[in-house]
């Protein structure tokens, strides 16, 4: 399968983005990103924008993930190398972080203000609810999309018990679950 | 320059390729070497800072500008941004040409195929974790969360409608019904 053509049903991918389409992606992801940027990185570039399949979205971030440091920061620099190079991943880094920091650095700025309002704290806890919500819905989106075989569903909800019941450090779910499914993706014939 | 701002570039420098599992996982480290033994935060302003970080959009690993901008100003921010960020940088962009030379190697697509079952696993772990932090409160109001958390993730896994609906739905509801 040619690298970046879309399974048969989904609509073909668009073409690839320059470094201020990139900047604008990521930039959007970035101050939506409650709750977890990659879950609006994903959304930007697989269902929105149509650079990606969910398939390279995924691998990408599974690379990420191994990485040390923010694994949608990361993705940001091999989505941006990908598509524009150098240039293309300093737009994508740039985006991500610029405006949340600059969201941040004011909430720091004006917290005192707000910090006793109960309003502000009731409506935190809401949206802290949902932005959970939103993180376990796209993992079964993600999931549904990419329809993996049975093995691979145990080994992914394996991760999901060593890491949120168990409180398995990450390294050692990715060095022990990891070789273990690309055990079975070779066993099953290569591919995911 | 500020002096601390050389310091505090030299420690996110020195943290940055230790943070397997992204910035989360690095925190206890930042804590026991921010507040504990070189005194630059008090716990209180600590814990305060990562819960704003969280809380606001984009990624958490912005807290290491908030650890910055507390020692050392707006010096202290850049700093710690690319301390923390520059090394990351610098092997997910080499990681991201070998890979792409080697694209039509088998292992590496196997290795990459084989990444993905464990991402998705985690990222519903995060969701998970997440959750359970929130369902906090009376027993109606864990309910509530609850019932705000089930809905959204059905909404976000059958719909494609932007999320950001149900993060204000959620926001609103606890408006009302948390505190």
């Amino acid at each position: 399968m040619p690298k970046n053509s879309a399974p048969p049903d989904e609509p073909p991918l668009n073409p690839p983005p320059g470094p201020a389409a990139l900047f604008a992606a990521f930039a959007k992801a970035g101050l939506m990103g409650f709750g977890g940027a990659q879950i609006w990185v994903r959304r930007a570039v697989v269902e929105e924008r149509r650079w990606l399949t969910e398939r390279d979205y995924a691998e990408v971030l599974g690379l990420g993930q191994v990485l040390p440091g923010p694994n949608v920061g990361n993705a940001a620099v091999m989505i941006g190398r990908r598509f524009a190079g150098l240039r293309g991943s300093f737009a994508a880094t740039g985006g991500l972080y610029a405006g949340p920091l600059v969201v941040l650095m004011s909430l720091v700025l004006l917290w005192q203000e707000f910090a006793d309002d109960a309003r502000v704290a009731a409506f935190m806890h809401g949206l802290a609810c949902a932005a959970a919500g939103m993180v376990i819905g796209t993992a079964f989106r993600m999931a549904g999309r990419l329809r993996p075989p049975p093995e691979l569903v145990a080994i992914g909800l394996l991760a999901t018990l060593a890491a949120a019941l168990f409180r398995v450090p990450l390294p050692v779910i990715v060095l022990v679950l990891g070789p273990v499914s690309v055990a079975a993706v070779v066993w099953r014939g290569g591919r995911a | 320059m500020n002096p601390l701002a050389l310091d505090i570039f030299l420690f996110f420098l020195k943290l940055s390729l230790l943070a397997v599992g992204g910035a989360n996982a690095a925190v206890p480290e930042m804590h026991r070497e921010v507040v504990e033994i070189r005194g630059w935060m008090s716990d209180a302003t600590f814990s305060q800072g990562y819960a704003l970080a969280s809380a606001a959009p984009g990624p958490n690993v912005l807290f290491v500008a908030v650890i910055g901008w507390h020692v050392a100003g707006w010096q202290g921010l850049v700093a710690s941004i690319l301390g923390f960020i520059g090394p990351t940088f610098i092997l997910a962009w080499g990681v991201a040409m070998l890979t792409q030379r080697l694209a039509g190697d088998a292992r590496l697509a196997a290795l990459r195929a084989g990444l993905v079952p464990v991402a998705v696993g985690l990222i519903l772990a995060t969701g998970l974790v997440t959750a359970a932090a929130a369902a906090r409160g009376t027993g109606a109001e864990m309910a509530v969360a609850a019932a705000i958390t089930l809905g959204s993730a059905i909404f976000v896994w059958r719909s494609s409608f932007s999320p950001i609906w149900t993060l204000a739905a959620g926001g609103v509801i606890g408006l009302f019904l948390l505190r």
